[in-house]
């Protein structure tokens, strides 16, 4: 970080604490979270993650597990797939064409491109394959280029379906292809002006015939008006034969990663809520995605509390949103989510793990870990367990930022990271 | 009968500092009336253009208060009008920025009290443009 904005962090972050809130409080988890009332200085409060290279340290994982980056030097990591035949294939972009409305957008666009990469998106699917299996992912090749910020992946039946910034597109899949064999073919188009929130999160069902795209909103709540919410904050779903689509669930206001529960083939996701509230609202969440429900976004929170910045309410839609189903605490960014498998322990066989990439709204940062959420019954049960830590170092200094997280079915854990444009596996250790 | 003549000297801003000075009325003036348009429709754009003519008055309010700071240095005697006029722009300026910082809240959050302080800083606007284009000092300047 240039000197000059170092200070100019500094004097924001000193002039934002003097109005912020507490110093610490502790951030509710869980299925019935407690809500403090809603807050905000003169100043929201930001606090900036400040990068430095991961050099010889890696991120802190379990007992009893090892950590490796498997691929560096790529280009912005977000989402990776783990393809029948053992091979990872990375998902690199950074898309959005938001367009700063106010003196604010500007000033916070400067500040807060501190605490990312300053490496230039790829727009491309990057293959990674450990032929003899011993753990070293020693071929790294470019499988297709010239996507649009792509983000969401998913497979089945022989189909590769990517989740690019406008449209979901599809290429046929070989077992063992290392290239596409061309251009993918469009399946739809997806909501795009603007993109606000750019990333399209994707999930598919498992006869393959049923597509789930998390699309969104195009603002924190409604600053760039109601009329470029059309389509915004909801998850599709879309038949993959014709593109065919219709809303799944709606009010979800930034459904950031989405996966199938095995057995029961129900839709999770992660939803990153809305920001300057204060530091312990509102709540990220994960969420089983109910067919035709309404989440609450912009004009409520967690159920029933009403959100007076979005105007003119709506006291009809506040009165059916529905509350989520466990809490991740506000602020932490929960960017990827995948259900566990028996393969990664005892401790770990039965829950999601999710990755939190990290707070700006906060004066005591939150996120920058992997987590693991415990199941029970086929619902969230009990205290989130931390799985991948050491992100944001005792140093104040952050090295990475896990994004997309995806269990391979060997029995590990992938791990994207786009502060370090790295692809991080945890194995158990024999 | 004698009629004695008293002769008043009156000093008036130059041209730049005159136009710095006048800006700001149309310039917060123009920020009051979308907030009031925004308050009125939602038509969140109005509330995007009062942002910005609130920056732009703070940018015109900030350089004419360094010229009614070389007059304040300049005067003799410096109280009344110089120092007068210097607060009034410093106070126009201090509020105008925290209006700034509440039209950086996001939609409805700027209401009421942005549509509250931007009419307040239109009205000191007013009253410190009309004070510092009348007269700037009485007597004595260099």
């Amino acid at each position: 970080m240039k000197p000059s904005s170092t200070l100019t962090v500094l004097s924001m972050a000193m002039l934002l604490s003097a109005c912020g809130g507490e110093a610490d409080s502790t951030q509710a988890r869980g299925p019935d979270p407690k809500l403090p009332e809603p807050q905000r200085g003169l100043l929201p409060s930001m606090k900036i993650a400040e990068p430095v290279a991961w050099g010889e340290q890696k991120p802190t994982v379990p007992e009893g597990f090892s950590i490796t980056a498997i691929a560096t030097d790529l280009r912005i990591p977000r989402q990776t797939l783990v393809l029948p035949n053992g091979d990872i294939l990375v998902a690199e972009g950074r898309g959005g064409s938001a367009a700063k409305l106010k003196p604010k957008d500007v000033i916070a666009s400067v500040i807060k491109a501190e605490g990312n990469t300053k490496v230039k998106g790829g727009n491309r699917l990057t293959l990674l394959r450990d032929a003899d299996g011993d753990g070293t992912y020693e071929l790294k090749t470019v499988f297709a280029d010239n996507l649009n910020a792509p983000y969401g992946l998913a497979f089945a039946d022989g189909k590769l379906y990517v989740a690019n910034q406008d449209a979901l597109v599809r290429f046929d899949y070989e077992d063992g292809q290392t290239k596409a064999g061309g251009p993918p073919t469009t399946v739809t188009e997806l909501p795009a002006a603007i993109n606000h929130h750019w990333t399209k999160s994707l999930a598919i069902s498992p006869d393959g015939r049923s597509l789930y795209v998390g699309i969104g909103s195009n603002s924190n709540i409604t600053e760039r008006g109601m009329e470029v919410e059309i389509d915004r904050a909801m998850v599709w779903q879309i038949d993959a034969a014709t593109g065919a689509h219709k809303p799944y669930a709606t009010g979800l206001r930034n459904p950031t990663a989405l996966t199938i529960q095995p057995g029961s083939g129900q839709v999770w996701a992660v939803v990153n809520e809305r920001d300057e509230l204060g530091p312990d609202l509102v709540p990220d969440y994960l969420t089983s995605v109910r067919e035709g429900e309404f989440y609450g976004w912009p004009y409520s929170y967690w159920g029933q509390n009403v959100d007076t910045r979005a105007q003119p309410q709506n006291p009809a839609k506040v009165a059916a949103a529905i509350k989520p189903d466990y809490s991740l605490g506000s602020h932490v960014a929960a960017l990827g989510v995948d259900f566990s498998i028996p393969a990664m322990g005892e401790k770990y066989a039965d829950g999601v793990f999710v990755g939190e990439h990290g707070s700006w709204n906060r004066d005591n940062p939150v996120g920058y870990k992997v987590i693991f959420v415990p199941f029970s019954n086929g619902r969230p049960a009990g205290e989130p367990l931390d799985f991948a830590t050491g992100f944001r170092g005792d140093d104040g200094k952050t090295r990475g930022r896990p994004v997309g997280v995806t269990v391979d079915p060997k029995g590990a854990l992938i791990i994207a990271d786009d502060l370090a444009n790295t692809v991080w596996r945890v194995t158990r250790n024999k | 009968m004698t009629v004695t003549t008293t002769l008043t000297y009156r000093c008036t801003p130059g041209p730049l500092h005159a136009t710095l000075l006048a800006g700001t009325v149309p310039l917060f003036l123009g920020a009051l009336l979308s907030d009031i348009a925004y308050y009125q429709t939602y038509q969140i754009q109005w509330s995007n253009f009062a942002a910005w003519l609130i920056a732009g008055g703070l940018v015109f309010c900030g350089l004419a208060w360094l010229f009614a700071l070389a007059n304040l240095l300049r005067a003799e005697p410096k109280a009344g009008r110089p120092t007068v006029y210097f607060l009034l722009l410093l106070v126009t300026w201090a509020l105008g920025l925290v209006n700034a910082f509440e039209h950086a809240k996001d939609a409805w959050a700027v209401m009421p009290s942005g549509l509250v302080l931007s009419a307040i800083v239109t009205l000191l606007a007013c009253v410190t443009t009309w004070v510092g284009l009348t007269n700037l000092r009485s007597g004595g300047a260099q």
